[in-house]
Formats: C-alpha cells, structure tokens, sequence
C-alpha cells in the first residue's frame, strides 16, 4: 500500500525538498568553481589540510594505465587500505581491503578478490566508470579507517560516518550513517543503511530510519540505537565548519568519521547532500536554513559558528523552543 | 533573493509571443488549427476549341488575374505540341499558345484552381478611368437622351442611375425609346453605352457562374461601372448590385477573351469542378507569398522538412522528462535518454520498439556480465556493446523477418550508441546498487519514453509543432517555469510519508 502526506503537512515540518535545495540553497550558495574541490578527493585532501582538517592518509595515486602494474608493489606493506575513484560520488567505485589471504585480498565484507581484479578495477576507475560525467579519473589509495571503538558495534562491517550539513558555515544537522548486511558495508542510505539522527548541540543519537522508516535497533548487530553518544563531537563540528572557509561552498555535506588513534577525519566533502537526513532527525531543514539566512552579519570563526548553531538547533534549543516562527536574530559583534 | 519578475515577465512574453505568432500565421495564411480541415477550391478548366488550318497559329486566351473574391492556387496548361506561356502586359495577363504549324481540329487547355476568399477585392485602377465617347445615330441618339432623362430624374448617384437603367431596359413592357435601342443588341451592350453616354465609365466583364461538374459552360456578361473609386458589379439581367459569390470574373476590362491566329472557328467553353483540398495544403501552397511565410518551414526542401518535423516533436519529450522528473519525481537513467527512446519508438512503432529495446537490452545485460570479467577497457567494452548491439538488432531483424513480422527492419532504426550506452549504465547500476535499482530506473526510463511517445505520436501535436514552431516558444515557457519549481514531488509525498510520525 502507498501512504501519503500532504504536502502542507510536509511545509509544517519544513522539509526541504529536492526542488527546493537544488534551485534555493545549492544553486544560490555553492559557486560551481568550487565544485572540483569537493568532486574530486584528491583535492579535497589538498584543502582540507590547509586548513587542519585531518583526512586519511594518502599512500598512493594512481593515474596512469602503466602505473597498475606498480601497484602490488606499493601496497606490499599495507595491510588494508582503500581504493577510491577520486571522481567518485555516492561511494561509488570505493573498495575497501581489509587483510591478506595469501594472494589475494580480502573485502571488508569478507569475500576475497584477487590481484587481477583489484587491477581491473584501478582501470575502471582511469577509464572513468565511477566518476561524474563518465571523464577520466584517477585512483586514490588511502589508509584504512581505524573505527572507533565507541561505534565499531553499531555498525555491520563498514565504518560508521557522519554526515553534517553545513550552511554558510553553520553545522545545521547532523546524522550517523551505520552499514547493515543489506547496504553491503557502505553507508549509503538509500542502499540501506542506517540513518541515525544527532543532536547538534549534545552529539546523542535521536532516532534512526532505515529505508525511509523508523528502526529502534539494528538489524544485524542487534544493538539499540538509542543512547549513542558520538565522542568528540565538538571537534567534529568545528572541522565541519572550516570546509566553509576551505571550499567557500555555502550549502554542502561534510562526511567525517571517527578514527580509533587520529580521532574524527574527514572522508569526503559532497555538494549537494540528501534530504534523507532529515528522516534521520524527523525534522525539517527548512526552520534552520531560513534561520541562519536571515542572520543580518554571520560569525567570523568556526569556533562561534559551532558555539552559535549549538545553541540554537539543539532539538531542545531556542528554534524549537521559543515561539514558532524564529525572531530575527541579532548576532553579537 | 533575486527578484523574480523579470523571469516571470520574460516568460510571459515568451508564451504571448508564441500565441501570438501562431494566430496570426491561422489568420493570415490560413494556417488551420486542427489538421483534418478541408477548403473547398474550385477547378476551372477552360478548352479552346478550333481548326488550324496548316498555318503557325498564335492562340492567345483573357487569363483571370486576381478575379475579386477568388485567388490563384495553381494554374496549367494542358496542350500537346504547343508552347506555352504567360503574357503579362498592363496587368492583362494572357496564356499564349503557339505552334510552327498545325491542321484539323485543335482543343487546348488551360487550368486553375481557385480559392474562394473574400478578402480579396480588385486593385482601384491607378488613375481613375474615362467614359468612352460614344457615338449614336439618329433616331437612337434621341432615345438614348431621353432614356437617360428619364432615369436621371428617378435617380441621385452613378450607382442608382445604373439600377434605373437596368429596369428600364430590363421591363417586360418596355417603352418605344428602350424597345428602339434594344434592336439588334445584347442589353448589356446598350447598357455599357447608355452610362458612358451619360458620362459614368462603364465596361462590360465576363464571368463564369460556378456550379459544381457543370460542362460548356459560357461566359455571362456582367456591367461594371466606376463610381469615383472602384468599379462596382451589377448584373445586367436582374439589375441586383454586386457579384454574387459564386461567379469568377474571368474577363475584366480587356479587349478580347480570344484571339487566334492561323485558324478559325474558335470556340472557348469551360467546365469546373468544386474540390475540397486539406486546408493544410491550401496553407503550404500559398505560404511562399504570404508576408508571414518566411516563418514556415514549407519552403525547406522535402528531405528537410520531414527532418524537422521529427526534431521540433523533440521539445515535447524534452517537456515530458522535465515534467516526470521534476514534477513527478520518476527516477529515469540518464536525463534525457528516454526522450532519445521515445524517438526510436516513433520509428519503430511503440509495440515492437518496447518489445526490442526489452530484449536487447536483457541481451546485452547478460553479455556484459560476461565482457566484465575480460578486463577490458571502458572504450573498448563500450566498443564491443555497440557491435553485440548491432549484432543483436540484425539476428531480430532476421528473426522477425522469418516469423513474419515486419517490425524487423524497423529495429535499425534504433540508436545504437544509446543502446549500448544504456547497457553499460543499467550493468554498472546493477553493480553498484542492485537489480532493485536497475528495475526501477529501466522501469522510469520506459515509463517517461512511452509517455513522451504517446504525446509525439498524438496528430494535433505533429501537426502544431510542425506548422507552428512558434509555439515551441510556449514549451519553452513551461519548462522555463518548471524550472522554478521549488514545491514537492509527487515521490517526496511519499518518500517522506514516515515523517508523519514527528510533530
């Protein structure tokens, strides 16, 4: 059976739609010159690290054909690592290797591949299979992630990561993306992940959907996801909030994870983020965007902006809190 | 925000500018609205008979010109042997005949179609004519004098004096004065002398009354006469004023219907034949003088017409796509691939398109499974879908052409690089998301294909778009607004359907 809300239930709630988000926000906030920086990792890493956003480090760059065949050699001494179309969107392409068996490779899903088709895969990757537009790319290999000991349980095989949605700057919603035996280790909501919402202000988990519907517990590891708590949570929105300063991209989505010995790392920067989120929240992104647009001066360092949008979207905070429809905020000079 | 009424007023200018457009072209070139209107025109033939007599003959025929409530469609002659060709001399024109020699009985042909219009009238002559001088004798010139008295004391203007004239000679009881006129001539003829007598310019033009498969038909004198600015038509046999709109002037202010040299007893009779022409065709035919024809695409060679009728059906896909996807929210594969499919469906007919496009796409699929694990390059592999492809649409074509289906040869007509490209997209797809996925966007692709090929293959939008381009303007305006459009999807009602559950 199809259920439906209307849409004047929906502007209650002030869920954005797609519409909406690609005509007001990403067209009129993201200047498309700084798109190559969040498209293409490699120069995201590049940035970030100016502007002391830790990444993953990079152990390799593969970007010619001849190169492949360099490529064992290079790994040699890595026990996992991953491979990423630089390109790549939607976690498309990405590989993830976690150990050896004997010659061969083994996924984080625990199915062994061997040297030949990791080989055909860097080719795909430099013929442009996985990247926009279909344009020739090249292959990132990178350091594993190292989850976090606090959230390793919550997800099935793959890294957990978190997505926040900054605007101008501001962290505006937050959620963690848990793998599941049905999302194939990847985090990607739509291929049935878990969204988890997070509070911004505290870093605790609200409540979780998966496939669009609300889930108390996770499917394969069983665990509640009601009492998250996500360690270093402030750092988190602080270095969300320098990939303003880093891109200049006005309305886009940092995905960071929590690194066991490095502490939170940015995976990637994205553009032109989901909606989902906001079924991970069960609140709409609209009330915070409006809000945030009609500050009259916006603060200067990531350091206010965090302090700032704590204490206003906190799920108990001054938006929800005070009358419905926000006052004009003035910010302190 | 930006203001937005400049957009708003641009597109409203676009949509005014397309309607506008496209009435005017209705109005002025007869442009029909709906394309199953038909025109009556009517077929003149006229058939001069005579017998040469083994001389050179010149046989030089009146041709109508502009014959007031009628223009020229088309116009032939038929005539073994003889040169043809037409003389225009001080807006005379004539069809001249001729021949270097020629015995017995000759008939020639000459042709036209005319369209009834009202809106045509004859051009006022460019300085205004004179009455002729006329000359009688006595006893006839008294009579004349005093007929015109007569009717000059019942009448005010040229054109009442005409109407006393008529009755007068027309009177079933007519006086000495009109009875002593009449003798030995037709009453137009007196007619024609009575008025230029009294100084109003008269003439006498003939024409042909228009009846449907009439034969032999002669041609009926009718008086004109010029009241200060344009001639005006009567009747001379019932006096009634104006030409009645069945009758084609074909003979106006000339000196002779007939001239022939090099033979005699000629003889010109007519014949006609009321048609109905699609009102479409009528329109084509005349766009090239028409003032707003330059807009058309009527004057492109064929082979270039029937280009573009199928290119201006593409804004309609286009329309469509944006439409389902911003609208509606289908998930398609590739943005406008299925405008690309709905356009082989035109070809190849939606049945048998959907039926081939299913199967080699089911085809290839499995065959790509295969091609990926040979570790080929993107280029290649690609490469190597576009043969399987050909390969796979020449064995159906072969296949079908066996089991007796003619939709075989149509499969050609199917882009190949789409094909290919499709396969390879929905492979990678089924890769990365699963066979779910690779469903529901084939499934959204078809879906907004077939949709767009039902408005392209519907008649009232071949035939707009083709004879109005400009309303092009008008999808323009629809898509431009589309691409405002900041509300839900229809998907994103159910999409977020779960956030029922938060208030």
């Amino acid at each position: 059976m199809i259920r439906w809300i209307s849409p004047a239930a929906l502007n209650r709630r002030g869920m954005l739609n797609m519409n909406r988000r690609n005509v007001s926000y990403i067209a009129q906030y993201n200047d498309r010159r700084a798109y190559p920086l969040v498209d293409n990792k490699l120069k995201t890493k590049l940035v970030a690290a100016e502007y002391d956003v830790a990444t993953p480090k990079l152990r390799q760059v593969v970007s010619q054909q001849h190169e492949i065949s360099h490529f064992r050699e290079r790994v040699a001494d890595l026990e996992g690592f991953a491979i990423k179309p630089a390109k790549g969107s939607g976690g498309k392409g990405i590989l993830v290797i976690t150990g050896r068996d004997e010659d061969r490779f083994v996924k984080a899903s625990g199915a062994s591949v061997s040297l030949t088709s990791l080989e055909r895969h860097l080719t795909n990757i430099l013929a442009g299979l996985y990247s926009l537009g279909g344009t020739p790319d090249v292959a990132i290999v990178e350091d594993l992630i190292q989850c976090s000991s606090t959230l390793t349980d919550y997800s099935f095989q793959g890294v957990p990561d978190i997505r926040i949605v900054v605007f101008r700057g501001y962290p505006v919603m937050a959620m963690l993306r848990l793998a599941t035996r049905s999302s194939d280790g990847k985090a990607n909501l739509h291929q049935g992940a878990i969204g988890v919402g997070i509070d911004i202000a505290t870093g605790q988990s609200l409540n979780a959907v998966q496939f669009n519907r609300p889930v108390t517990h996770h499917p394969d590891t069983g665990m509640a996801l009601e009492h998250i708590h996500v360690q270093d949570w402030h750092t988190m929105l602080v270095m969300a909030s320098r990939c303003y300063e880093a891109t200049g991209l006005g309305y886009m989505g940092a995905d960071l994870v929590l690194d066991q010995n490095a502490g939170p790392t940015l995976l990637e920067l994205n553009a032109r983020p989901g909606l989902a989120i906001q079924m991970a929240n069960g609140k709409g992104l609209l009330p915070r965007l409006k809000y945030i647009e009609s500050l009259k001066r916006t603060h200067l360092t990531p350091e206010a902006r965090v302090e700032y949008a704590m204490s206003v979207f906190s799920h108990t905070g001054t938006l929800y809190t005070s009358q419905k429809k926000a006052p004009s905020p003035r910010v302190p000079a | 925000m930006k203001s937005r009424y400049p957009f708003y007023i641009g597109v409203a200018f676009l949509v005014l500018a397309g309607l506008g457009l496209a009435t005017l072209r209705h109005v002025e070139m007869g442009i029909p609205w709906l394309s199953g209107d038909e025109r009556p025109v009517w077929l003149v033939e006229a058939r001069v008979d005579f017998q040469a007599s083994g001389e050179p003959v010149l046989v030089s025929l009146n041709l109508p010109d502009n014959p007031p409530g009628f223009h020229v469609l088309s116009e032939q002659a038929a005539s073994p042997g003889y040169g043809f060709s037409i003389i225009e001399d001080e807006g005379d024109r004539r069809g001249e005949w001729s021949i270097r020699e020629a015995s017995g009985t000759q008939t020639l042909y000459y042709k036209a179609q005319f369209v009834p219009d009202p809106d045509v009238r004859a051009q006022p002559p460019r300085k205004p004519p004179q009455p002729e001088t006329i000359y009688w004798e006595e006893p006839q010139a008294t009579a004349a004098n005093e007929v015109l008295e007569l009717s000059a004391a019942k009448s005010s203007t040229p054109e009442s004096m005409t109407r006393e004239l008529i009755k007068l000679i027309r009177s079933s009881d007519p006086d000495q004065n009109t009875a002593l006129l009449m003798t030995g001539s037709r009453p137009v003829d007196v007619l024609s002398r009575l008025l230029n007598h009294a100084d109003i310019p008269a003439r006498i033009s003939e024409g042909i009354m228009l009846e449907d498969a009439r034969r032999r038909q002669p041609l009926r004198p009718f008086l004109e006469i010029f009241d200060g600015d344009r001639w005006l038509t009567f009747n001379p046999q019932t006096g009634e004023q104006g030409l009645p709109e069945n009758v084609l002037l074909w003979n106006r202010n000339t000196a002779s219907l007939l001239d022939v040299m090099g033979g005699n007893q000629s003889v010109v009779s007519f014949a006609m034949l009321r048609q109905t022409v699609p009102a479409l065709q009528l329109a084509r035919a005349e766009a090239i003088d028409s003032g707003l024809g330059f807009l058309s695409l009527y004057q492109l060679p064929i082979e270039e017409q029937s280009m573009f009728r199928m290119l201006l059906l593409l804004p309609l896909g286009a329309m469509v796509v944006a439409f389902m996807r911003i609208i509606v929210g289908i998930r398609t594969s590739g943005t406008f691939m299925p405008v690309l499919i709905a356009v082989a469906f035109l070809q190849t007919s939606l049945l048998p398109g959907l039926v081939t496009f299913i199967s080699v796409v089911t085809i290839g699929l499995l065959l790509r499974g295969y091609l990926s694990s040979l570790n080929l390059l993107l280029v290649s592999r690609i490469s190597t879908l576009i043969i399987l492809v050909i390969f796979m649409s020449t064995a159906i074509s072969i296949i079908g052409y066996q089991m007796g289906f003619n939709t075989g040869m149509t499969v050609t007509f199917f882009p190949m690089v789409i094909l290919a490209w499709t396969i390879e997209r929905m492979s990678i797809l089924w890769e990365e998301e699963g066979p779910h996925e690779v469903v529901v966007q084939g499934a959204g692709s078809l879906l907004v294909a077939v949709l767009a090929y039902l408005l392209m293959i519907a008649p009232l939008a071949r035939h707009l778009t083709f004879n109005f381009p400009e309303l092009h303007l008008i999808v323009l305006a629809i898509i431009l607004l589309m691409g405002q459009y900041t509300g839900y999807k229809l998907s994103e009602l159910r999409r977020f359907y779960p956030m029922k559950a938060y208030e």
